[in-house]
């Protein structure tokens, strides 16, 4: 066994110095990295993920008239049914754009845990469950949410009239006339908001539509504004590519130890992968629902919402050619993986925002790695998680000890780093 | 983005498989990566073609699909249905890639792929034509792109 730990450190040594010799050594590295850990590292740094891609379906995303008015919309409480409740109210810029709560809390409490804005532009579906397809379309969704703005879009629209004329128009063009419209109105509001939805002309519900989603185009561009800044954890990567030693000590032996099993026995960045920390896709990996008799399907109801709403990339007020909405055009509707599936997270400022998964599970980032040490059978579907004790032909089950644990979270706090946030 | 790199799983993976250390993301030793290979029952030969430049993670991407009859005759009007996913990690495709039409006699355009990690991936053609239905299974294994200071 020796002979063996010799060996492989013999090639890691081998490799390490391959890789520094390409590069000025300034002094000689602490900690050592096989060449595949060195890649995967090096892909893992916020620079990776290079400029925000552009939003095909939102012609007005880059433009500074349509985020001022997005910043203005967004921090506006007259957008609700109490007059009390902003996009801010949970998106608080003081609390990393989300609130600290187990469920976002408006009109009502929600179901499910407020997601950070930072980082959305990268993701090609929003929501635990993915239900939209773009920054635009997340944004519209929670106003007409009975438990989150109560509110409806006519009675938005006629606010936007009145308040926000002058902006509007200056990125969008000449409002439309409305003519008479209900107070309140909207597809899928109460039965009679529904009721005098449907007694408008098309026409008017056109009209109004597209003032609604222009609201959320303006909102996405505010929040194209927002993101991740760099944390310890990409210093210490860069220092690590870049054979500087004494640049590895920006993280104590602790989190080195916790990010080799972040890499390794952990499995973390199978999924936690990339710059920002997620595979931007879904997985049920066996988190206890809140109610065990009504467990979340998540991913497998927010396809069916995604694929019937107006608002998606394919929409009539999407600004994207269909050829331009690829994630839509080869969805994935009939994987039976997709049962009570969730998003993949972004790790990054991950301790900043417990508690943790799609409900507040968690409280603790010490009980988010416990559960994937325990990995659980799921309530609902198929946990992709290779269980405790199970012969897999393929699949490894994830062993940590409670050390380990320790040593994983303490990584986690290295991924904090400042939110940036465009003036 | 970053470009991604299909590799075939060569000196690195095998050092650790004869070192007995084949772990939870490293393909197996004996992983069959050609992607020109008869199909099940031998009714085909099937050849996928990767793109080039390498897609980076994540972004969409297409492929080709090139099929012959098992004596090399292009196969003319076959359809297909695309599965796939990652053995180790228990998951399917992110995407449901379609073949959507075909470029020249027995060279098809295979659209909507994408990979959402490193690793390997196994991507599953179900084949319907003229001469019958036949199925075939090509592993890929997806690498991360050389390292950028």
């Amino acid at each position: 066994m020796n002979s063996v730990i010799r060996l492989i450190a013999a090639l890691a040594a081998v490799a390490v110095t391959a890789g520094a010799a390409q590069t000025l050594s300034r002094s000689p590295l602490r900690d050592r990295w096989s060449p595949q850990e060195v890649a995967t590292l090096s892909s893992m740094r916020l620079k990776e993920a290079g400029p925000r891609p552009a939003d095909p379906s939102n012609a007005y995303e880059q433009r500074t008239d349509a985020a001022a008015l997005g910043r203005a919309l967004f921090n506006d409480t007259r957008l609700s049914s109490n007059g009390q409740v902003a996009c801010a109210s949970c998106h608080s810029a003081d609390q990393q754009f989300q609130d600290g709560k187990p469920f976002g809390q408006g009109i009502g409490t929600g179901k499910r845990r407020t997601m950070p804005l930072m980082g959305a532009a990268h993701s090609p579906f929003l929501f635990w469950d993915g239900r939209k397809d773009s920054a635009w379309s997340q944004a519209l969704g929670p106003f007409e949410d009975g438990a989150e703005h109560g509110a409806n879009r006519v009675r938005l629209v006629k606010l936007v009239q009145a308040h926000y004329r002058d902006s509007y128009q200056a990125v969008f063009g000449a409002l439309p006339q409305l003519g008479q419209l209900p107070d309140d109105a909207s597809p899928g509001g109460t039965p009679a908001e529904q009721a005098a939805w449907a007694s408008m002309s098309g026409e008017s519900r056109d009209a109004v539509n597209r003032i609604f989603a222009n609201m959320g185009k303006s909102i996405a561009a505010f929040e194209r504004g927002i993101a991740y800044g760099e944390s310890r954890f990409d210093r210490y990567a860069q220092a690590t590519l870049a054979g500087d030693g004494q640049g590895q000590d920006v993280l104590s032996p602790q989190e080195v130890r916790g990010l080799r099993l972040f890499l390794g026995n952990g499995q973390c960045v199978t999924c936690h992968n990339g710059p920002l920390l997620t595979d931007h896709a879904f997985h049920n990996t066996g988190i206890p629902p809140i109610d065990r008799t009504q467990p979340d399907r998540g991913r497998a109801d927010g396809l069916r919402k995604l694929l019937q709403d107006e608002f998606n990339c394919l929409g009539r007020y999407s600004d994207a050619r269909p050829e331009q909405c690829g994630e839509l055009q080869f969805l994935a509707t009939d994987d039976p993986g997709q049962v009570a599936a969730f998003r993949t997270p972004s790790l990054r400022n991950v301790a900043q925002r417990p508690p943790y998964m799609h409900a507040g599970q968690f409280t603790s980032l010490e009980q988010v790695v416990g559960h994937y040490a325990k990995s659980p059978p799921a309530v609902l579907g198929h946990s992709e998680l290779a269980q405790p004790g199970e012969k897999h032909a393929d699949r490894q089950a994830i062993r940590l000890s409670a050390s380990d644990v320790q040593d994983l979270a303490a990584f986690l706090g290295t991924l904090t780093g400042p939110v940036v946030q465009a003036r | 983005m970053t470009p991604i790199a299909l590799r075939f799983p060569a000196a690195f993976a095998t050092a650790f498989a004869l070192l007995g250390l084949a772990g939870c993301g490293t393909p197996p030793k004996d992983l069959d990566v050609s992607l020109d290979k008869p199909s099940a029952a031998g009714v085909y030969r099937v050849a996928l073609v990767p793109p080039a430049p390498a897609p980076a993670i994540n972004q969409l991407h297409s492929w080709k699909v090139k099929l012959a009859a098992a004596d090399g005759t292009p196969v003319h009007g076959a359809r297909f249905a695309v599965d796939g996913g990652m053995p180790q990690h228990g998951h399917g495709l992110p995407t449901q890639p379609r073949v959507t039409r075909e470029l020249a006699d027995g060279t098809y355009q295979l659209d909507g792929m994408k990979f959402s990690m490193t690793g390997w991936w196994e991507v599953k053609l179900a084949i319907e034509g003229p001469q019958g239905a036949d199925k075939v299974t090509f592993n890929t294994v997806v690498d991360h792109p050389p390292v950028r200071p």
